[in-house]
């Protein structure tokens, strides 16, 4: 039996739809996926605690309020404050194309946006994993 | 290296240090390298010490809720606290969305609160099997108390709160079926009786139901068992607590904590033991050929004659 990959799902930020970040949850489960969900309205620094504390492989960031720019960036610095900077940090929302550029390298692994398909965003937490 | 490794990481446990707590807890988990060196070096006087308390009841009683806050009330207390929160896997795909700490996100930050999710994965002897090294673990890195907080609504999760010292469940008004379901097993198990949402209509007549069927253990040691909260309110939680802590002082005098300590070790030493073998029997199994005429009980009579020299009449 193979072990299972843990992941986090995040929601950092004052936004609160979420439906995003559970669908995402929710295909990874149906994919085999050990998800740890945080709940909506957190700090970076809650996320990148709870990530190190649970020993995830992976993080995945929901922003939708247009707030990715300044929190996605600072997950990985929480994370590298606490010793999880070999944790990588994939990111999805309503995100333009301009700033997905800076995401990536700001050190995003990933940027996925509307219209990505669920089989691209699975495949990438799975390659990110597997790095792991 | 596993030595080192196993090595660094004990140090990290010693030192608090949140990433090798996770990692350790981690290779248990998945059987990875190191875990008997790192398991064997674990701190066993912490390991002694250490108040192990189970919480279990239907989904929606209000569980991790409760947790929260009876996290709350013992960091000011001064504890240093862990917890393990238990999810079901989904049997078809294996995964698992592991949400209770959605409850818990106000100690996120507090380094003094150790939390792991950790899925069912599908096996029972290997989940109680991890979980209570993942017990050990927590209380090596100085964790006082440690709550095991699982759904509870079967056999399976009966044997996991046994891991604990004292056992809690958790019901809400309105839940009669599930209650219903449950009188057979978990009211026999646990120790406490916490009627959480008790603001809510229904509570002082299933307080009453319950008072009759903990009166005999309300009895025993003159302790309230059965109590009330408004867990999302943080009331009741102190009392709550401070019942525990009357329980704990009666089992540590009447030598029953090290009795209840002693039958869990060895339950979680046989669920070591088939882990530890499942691999092999399986192997063998699936070596076989032709045998599919055999009746399953003597193939698996059979199979451990094969492996241990025993003589095994029945």
């Amino acid at each position: 039996m193979s072990i299972p990959y843990r992941v986090l799902i995040g929601k950092p930020g004052l936004d609160g739809h979420d439906r995003g970040a559970k669908f995402i949850a929710r295909a990874l489960r149906d994919e085999g996926f050990e998800v740890i969900y945080t709940g909506i309205r957190r700090t970076a620094a809650e996320i990148a605690a709870t990530a190190i504390q649970e020993d995830v492989d992976v993080v995945g960031l929901s922003s939708l309020s247009g707030a990715h720019l300044r929190l996605f960036p600072e997950v990985i610095k929480e994370l590298k404050d606490r010793g999880g900077a070999d944790i990588p940090v994939l990111g999805g929302g309503v995100i333009p194309d301009e700033d997905k550029e800076q995401l990536l390298a700001a050190g995003l692994r990933a940027i996925f946006t509307p219209g990505t398909p669920a089989a691209t965003i699975i495949q990438s937490f799975s390659d990110a994993c597997k790095q792991q | 290296m596993p030595v080192n490794n196993s090595n660094s990481l004990l140090k990290g446990l010693a030192a608090r240090d949140p990433r090798a707590i996770g990692k350790a807890i981690s290779i248990v988990e998945n059987n990875g390298q190191g875990v008997t060196e790192i398991l064997a070096g674990l701190d066993r006087k912490c390991i002694e010490e250490v108040l192990v308390l189970g919480i279990t009841g239907p989904p929606g009683a209000g569980k991790s809720t409760l947790t929260s806050s009876m996290i709350s009330q013992l960091r000011s207390d001064g504890k240093r606290v862990g917890i393990i929160a238990i999810d079901p896997s989904s049997p078809i795909s294996g995964g698992a969305i592991l949400g209770d700490r959605v409850r818990m996100m106000e100690h996120a930050l507090d380094t003094d609160v150790v939390v792991r999710s950790m899925a069912t994965r599908g096996r029972l002897g290997g989940l109680c099997a991890s979980a209570g090294a993942t017990v050990r673990i927590m209380a090596a890195s100085g964790c006082e108390v440690i709550i095991i907080e699982t759904v509870g609504v079967g056999q399976s999760e009966m044997d996991i709160v046994r891991l604990a010292d004292i056992t809690l469940m958790v019901l809400a008004p309105g839940f009669g079926d599930d209650i219903q379901a449950m009188k057979a097993g978990l009211l026999e198990v646990a120790d406490f009786l916490v009627v959480n949402k008790s603001d809510l209509g229904g509570a002082e007549a299933l307080v009453m139901d319950m008072k009759q069927i903990f009166a005999t253990k309300e009895k025993e040691s003159d302790i309230a068992r059965v109590l009330q909260s408004i867990a999302s309110e943080n009331t009741g939680i102190k009392e709550l607590l401070d019942a525990v802590q009357r329980f704990t002082t009666y089992l540590t005098i009447n030598n029953l904590k090290k009795q209840r300590r002693k039958k869990a070790m060895e339950g979680e030493t046989l669920d070591w033991v088939f882990e530890m073998l499942r691999p092999t029997l399986t192997r063998k199994l699936v070596e076989q050929t032709g045998q599919e005429q055999i009746d399953p009980r003597v193939r698996a009579k059979e199979l451990i004659q094969q492996m241990l020299p025993i003589n095994y009449h029945r």
